[in-house]
């Protein structure tokens, strides 16, 4: 978030007034951090979905992403480490109208919740995931996470990491994701864009945004400022439209591929298998069965 | 707004020669329940298959999930939606979902959660019988809380009980534990589930202030906040941080102290309206065998066979294991000469008796440690073998 | 007094005896005015292909203890399960046993009573040993007063499948003709 962004937020008035808790900004991120450009984003690509803010649940789970559900004046729930998708698609399946919003972050997800993750897309479960990846886990201090990339230093990667990272779009998609999209946080309009599809899309919709951590992964890493790191992504960024999710992982110095990586329509989701179920139920019992 | 959010109940009138696991399962749906999320696991998994019948016919959902975690996370999501809802394990299953039990209570979040416990620790005896989760429903997630759980001891009373523990989820916004056990889960007897209109539900206080300027952590007197749920207008925010009034993380010690006070309060003040007990000849008993689940049955055999033999034996049973019947065990303990405690685990009662009793009486454990149930001879034979 | 009555059904894997216990604790829960019954099986992986066993408790009061102790009807269909439990069958117990699938030795002698049935070769002339159960629960009723055979048929068309009622009647039937 740039000093301008901070200064928006605290202003008297301010766009996002009646989207934000009242009493709960200043947010605890730090200056140079991604996540509250995020939070302005999703907040802009709720308003543009026209949906009626009542129909919207925020879930996150544990860490700095997972405090994002709590600064944003909707239904919101800050759940455990790694909970947040299955505490979603519980919610979610109370009310088909409703549109569930997961955020949190790379650790939170895709480490303690990984389970979670793969078996919510597995189901094409009627939830949008949002992960910001910031490369490790910032709000306990910068240890190596699942996104790590090979050659990242980190407090509990001293020496550098030597396991491969996970490749998100790829995990994702290879469980049955529909809609899968990965952007840098740097590009505000297109992950606009990918959030209003994302949220408009039925079933189990991924979005990864790249997002930086100056404090506890960029100075690490040589990328002491945010911008630093943004700047970075954005020298290295390549947009691939559809390009093969195995073609996306991320490495400490190669391309970051970057764009829409999958849009399908047609797969029931699990909503539509449970209610499916609802009416063979219905028919069995009519039948006396 | 779905019109599934009434939480119809499903009421099966009629007389069954049925099993504790269907009873339970048949139980919560005549309290309402709308949603179960569970993962299979032995001896309990005849739950979930009755709701993976049931739920669909009521427009109710269920799903069986990739863990026991994702289980209890699911219903505690599925609840501030407004449906109530519940899962169904055992002891390792129990151990996976404590931290979100954690989350549920914190939160003030009801929901039901069926143990139906086997021998342990570990893997421990799958298919036979233990009542070894008694502290672990007490004390299992981290941090300092109070807990609801209830322990029935025959069919009928595993379908009565799961409305109990919906209603006084409901009412106290707290999870609810039932602690089954194998030889109850699996044995069968009659179960009379009566008119729909015969049953009492507890339905969770609603808020009925506006939502501009609503505190959805403040309570009324009783301690309990009323409760909005999502889709409602209230934006309902959750934490399992501390919080305030608002529901606002407030990250130091006085906030911890009003909060978790209340959180305690709201069930230690209540005692009398969760308690339940069932007594039998205490009046003029010199002993008293207390017991509950499974183990209560051949306890209230040994009663009869002792009273047979000329020993003056009463029988107290908890109906409710937690909160702990302090009071009226050491009532107890100040008119008869000894008590005994049959439970199928190395004393978990038993030291919740020694800790009520001070002194008053003598208290002595008839313990088994797993995977068979007393029968009222041995139990009698151990009370005349401690007597001489 | 109680009036308590302990029958154990034991034999192996696959011979239905938990549909014994089940299908004669409903009769008794359900049908037979002031009874009441309980019905546990042993249960679980150990009881599947080796030994299995459940019990029925009846009494006309509330029953207690819900298992065997000192068992008053003892209906074996295996040598294993005719081994394991006898031992704890009651002085002057009764007796209905497999004929072909046990042989009985010295400790049958304290049964008051003993009643042999070849419920299995019954069962094959239906086309298969699956209806053996039945058979024996057909054997049971005719020379015990446990349970009616009007309320026990009831039962038994609501809960076997519509396919497989024909057969289990003519079982029950040649079980309890058998002399």
């Amino acid at each position: 978030m740039t000093e301008e962004e901070i200064g928006l937020l605290e202003a008297e008035e301010h766009p996002l007034d009646g989207y934000l808790r009242k009493g709960r900004i200043p947010h605890i991120w730090c200056p140079g951090c991604s996540l509250g450009s995020v939070m302005t984003v999703i907040i802009e690509a709720i308003k543009e979905t026209d949906i009626d803010p009542k129909n919207i649940s925020v879930i996150s789970g544990i860490g700095c992403t997972g405090r994002t559900a709590g600064y944003l004046n909707f239904d919101s729930f800050h759940t455990t480490h790694g909970r947040a998708i299955p505490f979603a698609i519980g919610l979610g399946l109370t009310d088909p109208n409703r549109k569930i919003i997961v955020i949190s972050g790379d650790g939170d997800l895709a480490s303690i919740g990984g389970n979670h993750l793969i078996h919510a897309a597995r189901r094409n479960a009627d939830i949008t995931v949002i992960c910001v990846n910031n490369f490790q886990y910032g709000m306990t201090g910068g240890q190596v996470g699942p996104t790590s990339y090979k050659g990242q230093f980190q407090t509990t990667a001293p020496y550098s990491n030597l396991e491969e990272p996970f490749n998100l779009p790829e995990l994702v998609k290879s469980c049955g994701a529909t809609y899968i999209a990965r952007w840098t946080a740097l590009d505000v309009r297109r992950v606009k864009e990918s959030f209003v599809e994302a949220i408009n899309h039925k079933g189990f919709s991924f979005v990864e945004v790249l997002g930086a951590c100056p404090t506890t992964y960029g100075r690490r890493n040589q990328l002491r400022e945010g911008i630093a790191i943004l700047e970075s992504f954005k020298e290295r960024a390549v947009i691939e439209h559809g390009i093969d999710t195995e073609k996306v992982a991320i490495s400490k110095e190669g391309p970051i591929i970057v764009g829409k990586f999958v849009d399908i329509h047609d797969k029931p989701t699990l909503t539509d298998n449970l209610l499916s179920i609802q009416r063979m139920a219905t028919a069995s019992k009519d039948k006396g069965a | 707004m779905s019109d599934n959010k009434e939480n119809t109940p499903m009421v099966n009138t009629g007389e069954y020669f049925t099993s504790g696991n269907l009873a339970v399962a048949e139980g919560s749906l005549a309290a309402g329940c709308k949603f179960f999320g569970g993962y299979p696991i032995t001896p309990s998994s005849e739950v979930a298959e009755h709701m993976s019948i049931k739920l669909p016919q009521t427009k109710g959902h269920f799903v069986q999930f990739e863990d026991e975690i994702a289980s209890i996370a699911s219903i505690l999501g599925a609840s501030w939606g407004g449906w109530k809802s519940m899962t169904a394990t055992s002891g390792p299953g129990y151990s996976l979902m404590l931290e979100n039990i954690g989350l549920g209570i914190m939160t003030e979040t009801p929901c039901v959660i069926v143990n139906v416990q086997r021998a342990g620790p570990s893997t421990g005896l799958p298919t036979l019988v233990g009542q070894q989760d008694i502290q672990q429903a007490r004390w299992g997630s981290h941090g300092d809380y109070e807990i609801i759980a209830l322990s029935p001891n025959s069919v009928q009373e595993c379908f009565d009980l799961a409305i109990t523990a919906f209603n006084l989820a409901e009412e106290f916004r707290v999870p609810v534990t039932i602690l089954m056990d194998e030889t109850i889960g699996h044995m069968s007897e009659k179960l009379v589930i009566p008119e729909k209109e015969k049953i009492e539900i507890v339905n969770r206080k609603k808020p009925t202030d506006e939502a501009d300027g609503h505190l959805p952590y403040k309570a009324d007197e009783d301690l309990i906040p009323p409760m909005a749920v999502a889709g409602e207008g209230y934006n309902v925010i959750t934490t399992g941080l501390t919080h305030d009034e608002r529901g606002y993380p407030a990250l130091e010690a006085d906030a911890q102290k009003v909060l978790l006070t209340r959180l305690l309060d709201k069930i230690r003040k209540n005692k009398d309206k969760i308690i339940r007990l069932e007594e039998y000849m205490l009046d003029d008993a010199e002993f008293v065998i207390i017991s509950f689940g499974i183990s209560s049955r051949a306890a209230k055999g040994a009663v009869n066979l002792a009273r047979e033999k000329g020993l003056k034996v009463g029988y107290l049973r908890l109906i409710t294991i937690w909160p702990f019947p302090d009071e009226r065990i050491a009532q107890i303990a100040e008119k008869v000469k000894a008590i005994f405690i049959a439970e199928i685990n190395s004393g978990q009662v038993t030291k919740e008796v020694q800790r009520v009793v001070k002194g008053e009486a003598e208290v002595h454990g008839l313990l088994k440690l797993g995977g068979a149930i007393h029968t009222p001879s041995e139990i009698v034979e151990e009370i005349e073998r401690r007597l001489k | 007094m109680s009036d308590r009555i302990e029958i154990r059904f034991a034999g192996f894997g696959g011979q239905g005896i938990a549909l014994m216990g089940r299908l004669v604790g409903e009769v008794i829960s359900l049908h037979e005015k002031g009874k009441q019954s309980v019905m546990t099986q042993s249960y679980g992986p150990e009881s599947r292909g080796g030994a299995s066993s459940c019990d029925v408790v009846i009494d006309t009061q509330t029953i207690d203890y819900p298992k065997s102790t000192e068992i008053d009807y003892f209906v074996v269909m295996s040598e294993e399960a005719y081994h394991k439990y006898i031992p704890r069958l009651k002085k002057g117990g009764i007796i209905f046993v497999e004929e072909n699938l046990v042989t009985l030795d010295d400790q049958a002698k304290k049964a008051s009573k003993i009643f042999k049935l070849p419920a299995t070769a019954i069962a094959e002339t239906l086309g298969s040993r699956l209806y053996a159960n039945i058979a024996m629960l057909g054997f049971v009723c005719a020379n015990t007063d446990l349970f009616s055979e009007e309320a026990f048929i009831q039962v038994m068309k609501a809960k076997v499948r519509a396919r497989f009622i024909e057969k289990n009647l003519t079982a029950f039937e040649m079980g309890k003709n058998h002399k």
